[in-house]
Order: C-alpha cells, then sequence, then structure tokens
C-alpha cells in the first residue's frame, strides 16, 4: 500500500487497533461542548472518510453506522441523523477511493470536500422534514474546515505506517 | 466447469456488494428516524448509551470548563467590585418586598381561606448548572448536572434569576436535557402583564419568540411584558418570560406578527433554578362528566346508535 497510487513509497500494513484508536479519539473530540460555534469540524467524518479512502476492505458503512448512532445520542439530535449521513458518506468515500488515491494531497481533499457538504446537505433534509429550524448558512462552514485538515489528517494517521520496518540499532548515522 | 447458470465460486470473500449494504444501512437508519421523529419510542437506547458514556462526555468538557476557569481567573478585579456593588443594589432594591414576603404569604393563605379558594402551591426549586449547549444545530436545548438521581423529572420548568428559560425534556440519571424557550418545538401559555391578555408564544429560532394567533388590531404594544398564564399547569402563574420588541400589523394578513426576545438569559450559561412540579390541576368539566357518568355516556351513545 503507498500513500497515493502514484507514490514510490510502500507502506507499512495498517494495524487495527490503530484505525479503532483514531475513531474513538476523533469521536471523543467530537464531544467537546462546542455549542453552537460555527466551523468546528465534525471529526469523527474527517477520520471515517479518510480510513474509507485508505483502506476500504477494512472501515465501511457498519462503521459509519455505529460512529452514526454514538453521534446522535451525544448530540442530542434525532436518531439515525448522523448514521445515515455516515452511511452515504462511507460508501461515496469508499467508492470513489480508486480514484481519489490517484491525486496529490490538496486534489484529494477537493474530492471530499464535496462528500462533507453533500453531508450535512442530507442532515439539513432530514432534520428540515422533521419540522426542525434552519441552522444557517455559516454551519457549512464545518464542511470547508474538515477539508483544510484533509492535509494534516493524512500525515498523523499515516504515521505508524511511515514508519521504517526494522530499526537497526548499530546503524553509524 | 461450471454448470450452466451458476457462476463461478469468486476468489475473494468481500460479503455483500456495497450497493446491498448502503440499502441495507440506509433503511435502517430512515427506520430509526421515523421510529424517533414519529413514535419517540427510542428513548430507553439514548438512556443506555449517555448513561455509558457520561464520564467520558465530563471528561471532554474539561478543556472548556478548564478554558473559563482560567477567563474568570483572569477578570479584573474592577469588573467584580462592580458586580458586587450591582448585587448589593439590587439586593436593597429588593429587600422592601423580600422581608415583608413571609408576613404577606401568610396574609395571602388567611385571606384566600376566608374566601374558600384553592391555597396556592408553595414553590420549590433545585438549583443546577448549566454544563452545555449541546452540539445540535437544529434545536436549542442546553444540558444541566441534575438529573433523575436528583429528582428531576421531565416537565419541570427552569427559570434563571429573571424569568423563564425553559422545559426539562429529558432525564438521564445524572443530567437533563432543557428545551430553551427559543426552539421552533416549544411553546409556552403567556399573558400580557399590562391588560392580562391571553395568548400562547413559540419559539422563532434566531434567538426570538413569536405571539401567535393574535388578530390584527389586539392590544399588544412593544415593551409589553409577557409573564406566564399558568393555565398549562406547567408553570407557575406569573413567571416573566418575555418582552414585545416589534408589532407588525400587516392588514393582508389576519393575524398580527409579534416578535419577543426572552427576558432570561436562554441560551447563557451559568445557574439555574428547576422549580418542582405543580400539583395536578383539577380535570376538565367535560372529561369530569365523562369520568363521573359513565353510565349516561352509555345511554346517549346507545340512543345514537338507535
Amino acid at each position: 500500500m503507498q500513500p497515493t497510487h502514484s507514490s514510490r513509497r510502500i507502506l507499512r500494513p495498517v494495524s487495527n487497533w490503530f484505525i479503532l484508536l483514531t475513531l474513538f479519539f476523533a469521536l471523543l473530540l467530537n464531544l467537546i461542548p462546542f455549542g453552537r460555534l460555527p466551523g468546528i469540524p465534525d471529526w469523527v467524518a474527517l477520520v471515517l472518510a479518510f480510513w474509507c479512502v485508505h483502506q476500504p476492505l477494512k472501515v465501511g458503512m457498519a462503521a459509519g453506522f455505529v460512529l452514526g448512532l454514538a453521534m446522535d445520542v451525544a448530540d442530542a439530535s434525532v436518531m439515525g441523523q448522523h448514521a445515515l449521513a455516515y452511511v452515504l458518506l462511507a460508501f461515496a468515500a469508499a467508492g470513489l477511493s480508486r480514484r481519489i488515491l490517484w491525486f496529490p494531497l490538496a486534489q484529494q481533499a477537493l474530492h471530499v470536500l464535496p462528500m462533507f457538504l453533500a453531508m450535512q446537505l442530507v442532515m439539513l433534509l432530514t432534520r428540515m422534514l422533521g419540522g426542525a429550524e434552519f441552522p444557517g448558512l455559516l454551519w457549512f462552514l464545518s464542511s470547508f474546515t474538515a477539508t483544510l485538515f484533509w492535509y494534516p489528517a493524512t500525515y498523523v494517521l499515516l504515521t505508524p505506517q511511515f514508519q521504517p520496518e526494522d530499526k537497526d540499532v548499530n546503524r553509524p548515522i | 466447469m461450471s454448470v450452466v447458470g451458476h457462476a463461478p465460486p469468486p476468489f475473494f470473500k468481500r460479503g455483500p456488494a456495497p450497493l446491498v449494504r448502503l440499502l441495507f444501512f440506509v433503511s435502517l437508519s430512515l427506520v430509526l428516524l421515523v421510529a424517533d421523529l414519529r413514535f419517540r419510542t427510542l428513548e430507553w437506547v439514548r438512556l443506555a448509551v449517555a448513561t455509558a458514556a457520561w464520564p467520558l462526555q465530563r471528561a471532554t468538557g474539561m478543556p472548556i470548563d478548564a478554558a473559563s476557569d482560567f477567563g474568570a481567573y483572569l477578570a479584573r478585579q474592577s469588573t467584580l467590585l462592580k458586580e458586587s456593588e450591582e448585587f448589593h443594589r439590587r439586593q436593597l432594591e429588593t429587600a422592601n418586598l423580600l422581608l415583608r414576603q413571609r408576613h404577606l404569604e401568610q396574609e395571602n393563605i388567611r385571606l384566600r381561606a376566608l374566601l374558600d379558594m384553592r391555597a396556592r402551591q408553595p414553590v420549590e426549586g433545585r438549583i443546577a448548572e448549566i454544563l452545555y449547549a449541546t452540539r445540535d444545530p437544529f434545536s436549542r436545548r442546553v444540558i444541566i448536572d441534575k438529573g433523575s438521581q436528583h429528582g428531576i423529572s421531565a416537565g419541570q420548568a427552569v427559570v434563571d434569576d429573571v424569568g423563564v428559560i425553559g422545559q426539562v425534556v429529558r432525564v438521564f440519571p445524572l443530567t437533563s436535557e432543557v428545551l430553551l424557550l427559543t426552539d421552533k418545538d416549544q411553546a409556552i401559555p403567556v399573558e400580557v402583564q399590562r391588560n392580562g391578555l391571553r395568548a400562547i408564544l413559540a419559539g422563532a429560532g434566531a434567538g426570538t419568540m413569536e405571539l401567535r394567533f393574535q388578530a390584527a388590531n389586539t392590544e399588544v404594544q412593544v415593551g409589553d411584558i409577557l409573564v406566564t398564564s399558568g393555565l398549562d399547569g406547567v408553570y407557575l402563574p406569573g413567571l416573566p418570560v418575555a418582552k414585545v420588541v416589534k408589532v407588525d400589523r400587516d392588514s393582508t394578513h389576519s393575524f398580527a406578527r409579534i416578535t419577543c426576545v426572552p427576558l432570561a438569559g436562554v441560551e447563557r450559561n451559568g445557574l439555574a433554578l428547576v422549580l418542582s412540579r405543580r400539583a395536578a390541576m383539577p380535570p376538565q368539566p367535560d372529561d369530569l362528566e365523562n369520568a363521573d357518568d359513565p353510565a349516561a355516556q352509555g345511554t346517549r351513545t346507545k340512543r345514537k346508535a338507535r
């Protein structure tokens, strides 16, 4: 597995525990009560999309559904709102994974942005059908900030795979 | 050697196709959405998950708490002095009422006894801290730090030092959810303090409220104070709720558009008082008739059937 398909670097295999840990950590970040402050990225969506793009065989719609239910309870929103949005996000990210990974990071982020926006649109539609109020256009800002985090997230989440295979303790330099 | 009409077994087993999985999970989510939005049957799931996740939730609230504590630590002394002076002034201003309140209450009880009226329910409250506003951008709710372990139950009114904030809608063991007055789903029966005109005040989102279904020539002015009328059996009568800021009497609509803003610090954090439940209201007259006289009802239906 390479960081992108055009890269020559071979990565170490991913550890399942690390995927679980990052998803859990993203959930914790999402639990921080920022209230109605606009522009806070949806960390779970970011990490879920990342793993769906990089490991579509390990992380997929089932993970999206479970994380979505957790977010629904934590956010005090309607059960199924985040679940539906994350499942659609996971489907799109895993489906487009083969295409996205051919591009450099900036263009990968451009591919991910419409997915995040569509996810928020799905949430908006489900809640507006349920008779909720419109949260204002600033709410969509969080998709853009999440997209900005695609670049650092790639390096952070691939760090364990960037490590060398065997450490030579007697290496001179 | 494959038999006609049978595909060869796959090399890699990857479970059902993505589209099938998508359809499965989407339909599952839709079922959940309908069950929660329409029938409200998933409260027990929410209760279980929220209780299990409570320590995590408190832990994640720490950075925000620490930041606000640090901000308070840096508050200037002059600000604190000014605040303390303001509190003293307000205490003195209300001292006249406070000192005589016990006497007035006693007098009120005696007079009510003389007039043979139902005694007013004594009000008790429990102080709770507003922990945080929920992240859900589609509704306006806050979480307070008292739950069913502290005797809170759904339906109790929540007030601060100026007026009504909202109502407890969901109770967890250690926390509870308060629906704010400005939420679109929240409605509260009020009366205009100046002339006793009764109306229903509903949340309009964006921090405002709307006085609904008032005729275009209704007697409401900008600056009127709205207080609870107590007709719903939830809120005690006389609690200040909101102030009228705009009255739009467009004759093309049959109703006036009356915009109000809440008096209390709705959507601001701090301490709040959860009032105890009011005693149940006496049943409505027609309910009473039906309840007391099933035989008469039976004969009436029989007569109708004939």
